[in-house]
């Protein structure tokens, strides 16, 4: 069944010089297929480490978190446009905005349901998400967007075996330092030893003169910065509409869940997951992909229902 | 001598208002228009989906995200049974409560492994799924959806007997079919709800929400409530589903499986009207349904209000607006709650 499907390109491609041995051009395409998954994972898990972290630390899903991604994208969109910057720099300038709308989102709405019942912050973390997509679609219309990158959107690195592209790598590459400054500030510094005390005992913690209000409000907002990072390569790798946020909260929490509460590299490994199930159920066949993503994690769920690397007790 | 009722007096009015209410609505299409007919059928349909969700997240604790499955699946099974197999729409309803039922089990066996907002989530994963495979499946249209054949709508069982008894035309007697079903499907899953509340099933299901833990420490068996309920609504919605689409004509797998239509605004009819109690969903239908027909022309910003209306119901007053009613003036019109009579003491 694999192989079937895979053949005919694969002749397409080695048919008119090489000779290759079916069996190496075959591993060469599963290579190439594992190797776009992994990087294509560097995206969802950027998707996921901010959800991941508010997750971690308040227990809280945020059902708008793909929205708001797409609302950062378009702040993103809107700066390059009406200042003519470079997205990097772009994204430079949206991310402080994005963390104190996250601040404030947390301090003035969140925090005054966070708690043991989980229904109230679902259902208005879903309020907004509708309120967002809505509010969106009015301003930006339904149009397609695209935040032009230049010659970085088709650039690629050749390594022999297989081609990556630069954006997907640096993706990824960012996915990574991403990943590692957050457990960084996680575990060396002073307001992540808040984030840790508040998360495993609000309560206690509070005891300690930690303010749970404070800590949660900071996470956020951090969140909101990984967010806009994740919407600065959303922008630049696809076309985005205001209608695509909660298909891209659902890869997010798939990562979350696949990788474990509370850890980070867990997210990493649960987007590389999701990542190389979705190219290698395009490869079998392209309408399967989102499919094939969403069956990776029921089967994780099914394995292990409290994902691969789970660090705090739900 | 003592014994316990639910029964207040308020009750035994809104029961006596809602048996007048029915036999009103059974009559109504002998002198309502046409366009009143489509609203309240939209108005009922709505309101058993918004009891329903109701059922498992206001009383199970389930809070579901999921549940465009159930009507997708519905719709499709009714779809499959008049274009594959010849049925005629109206019995084919009942396979959409078959295809939901059958849907659910291996829904509940995934999601019940989850807690809380794993739960919400994985729920919607597999709704997401049930629509990618619905969309593969090419004799029903695949991705862009396909319509019911003209033959197999013209004759619906009853439409020509309706048709004839109010002297219309055939398409205002399949509205009016539709609506006695919905009001039926309405009328029937409140009662169903009430009557499940109201019995020992429905005192475990309070105690499983509440907490778990002490639940099952006091002898109830939490895994069965939750199935009972889980499934038993689900299948439900999918007759909803199913009845909603032979209303439509017309299915694509986006629209049957909208997360939007069937789950957002469902939940926000629940939470406007006041989670947790049967009155809700009857108020909030109402409000969602007036708001939508003075905003109508507003497009998007309408969504806009009712997500900010439902966040603002949730910090402010979140147990809805029949929250608000109940706590100013003690009205419960189907209430739950046991209470004890002492015949004794009132006498003496």
């Amino acid at each position: 069944m694999l192989s079937h499907a895979s053949l005919p390109h694969a002749g397409g491609r080695m048919g008119r010089g090489g000779i290759l041995p079916l069996c190496e051009v075959v591993a060469m395409i599963w290579l190439d297929v594992l190797v776009q998954g992994i990087l294509l994972g560097g995206l969802y898990a950027l998707f996921a480490a901010g959800l991941s972290l508010v997750f971690g630390i308040m227990r809280l899903v945020n059902l708008a978190h793909g929205d708001l991604i797409v609302f950062a994208a378009f702040l993103i969109l809107v700066t390059v446009n009406l200042l003519g910057l470079n997205p990097f720099l772009s994204a430079l300038i949206a991310a402080p905005v994005m963390f104190a709308l996250g601040w404030a989102l947390q301090r003035f709405v969140l925090n005054r349901v966070v708690g043991k019942d989980i229904l109230p912050p679902l259902l208005i973390t879903f309020g907004l998400s509708v309120a967002l997509q809505n509010g969106m679609l009015e301003v930006f219309s339904a149009d397609s967007q695209r935040i032009r990158a230049g010659a970085l959107e088709s650039a690629s690195i050749n390594l022999g075996v297989v081609t990556i592209g630069t954006l997907p790598l640096l993706t990824f590459g960012s996915a990574v330092l991403a990943i590692f400054i957050l457990n960084r500030i996680f575990y060396t510094t002073a307001i992540g030893r808040a984030f840790r005390a508040t998360s495993d005992d609000p309560v206690t913690a509070s005891l300690m003169g930690i303010n749970p209000r404070g800590v949660f409000a900071m996470a956020t907002g951090l969140a909101m910065v990984i967010v806009t990072l994740a919407a600065l390569y959303l922008g630049m790798r696809a076309n985005f509409d205001p209608s695509i946020g909660p298909a891209r909260l659902i890869y997010a929490f798939e990562a979350v869940i696949i990788g474990g509460l509370g850890s980070l590299w867990g997210t990493l490994a649960g987007g590389a997951i999701i990542g190389i199930a979705q190219t290698v159920g395009a490869q079998i066949n392209p309408e399967w992909q989102i499919l094939a993503g969403h069956l990776a994690f029921l089967a994780v769920l099914i394995i292990r229902p409290r994902g691969l690397f789970p660090r705090a007790v739900d | 001598m003592h014994k316990v009722t639910t029964r207040t007096r308020a009750s035994t009015v809104a029961g006596l208002a809602a048996v007048a209410l029915v036999v009103l609505g059974l009559v109504l299409p002998a002198f309502a228009s046409r366009s009143l007919i489509q609203d309240l059928f939209f108005i009922l349909t709505m309101l058993t989906l918004a009891q329903l969700w109701n059922l498992i997240a206001g009383y199970g604790g389930m809070v579901s995200v999921g549940q465009q499955a159930f009507v997708g699946i519905g719709a499709y099974a009714m779809f499959a049974g008049v274009i594959l197999w010849g049925w005629d729409p109206v019995p084919a309803i009942l396979l959409g409560g078959v295809a939901a039922f059958l849907l659910a089990i291996p829904m509940a066996f995934f999601a019940f492994r989850l807690q809380g907002a794993y739960f919400a989530i994985g729920t919607w994963v597999i709704a997401e799924v049930t629509r990618l495979l619905v969309a593969q499946w090419k004799t029903l249209g695949g991705g862009t959806g396909t319509s019911l054949p003209r033959e197999a709508t013209s004759d619906i069982i009853g439409v020509a007997a309706i048709a004839e008894l109010f002297g219309i035309r055939d398409a205002a007697a399949r509205d009016i079919l539709a609506y006695w079903l919905a009001l039926a499907l309405a009328v029937g899953t409140m009662a169903a709800i009430y009557a499940l509340l109201r019995s020992r099933t429905g005192l475990a299901l309070a105690a499983v929400r509440d907490n778990d833990n002490a639940a099952r420490s006091v002898g109830v068996d939490a895994q069965r409530v939750k199935w009972l309920v889980f499934l038993s609504a689900a299948t439900m919605t999918g007759l909803v589903g199913a009845l909603i689409y032979v209303q439509t004509a017309r299915i694509s797998p986006d629209a049957a499986f909208s997360v939007t239509n069937w789950t957002a605004y469902v939940i926000f009819i629940a939470v406007i009207g006041g989670i947790g109690r049967l009155e809700g969903p009857i108020l909030g239908v109402l409000v969602f349904w007036g708001l939508q027909t003075a905003f109508a022309d507003y497009g998007s910003w309408y969504l806009l209000a009712l997500g900010l209306l439902a966040i603002v119901t949730m910090l402010f007053a979140p147990r809805g607006l029949w929250g608000l009613i109940a706590d100013r003036w003690g009205i419960a019109l189907f209430p739950i709650q046991r209470r004890l009579i002492l015949e004794g003491a009132r006498n003496g």
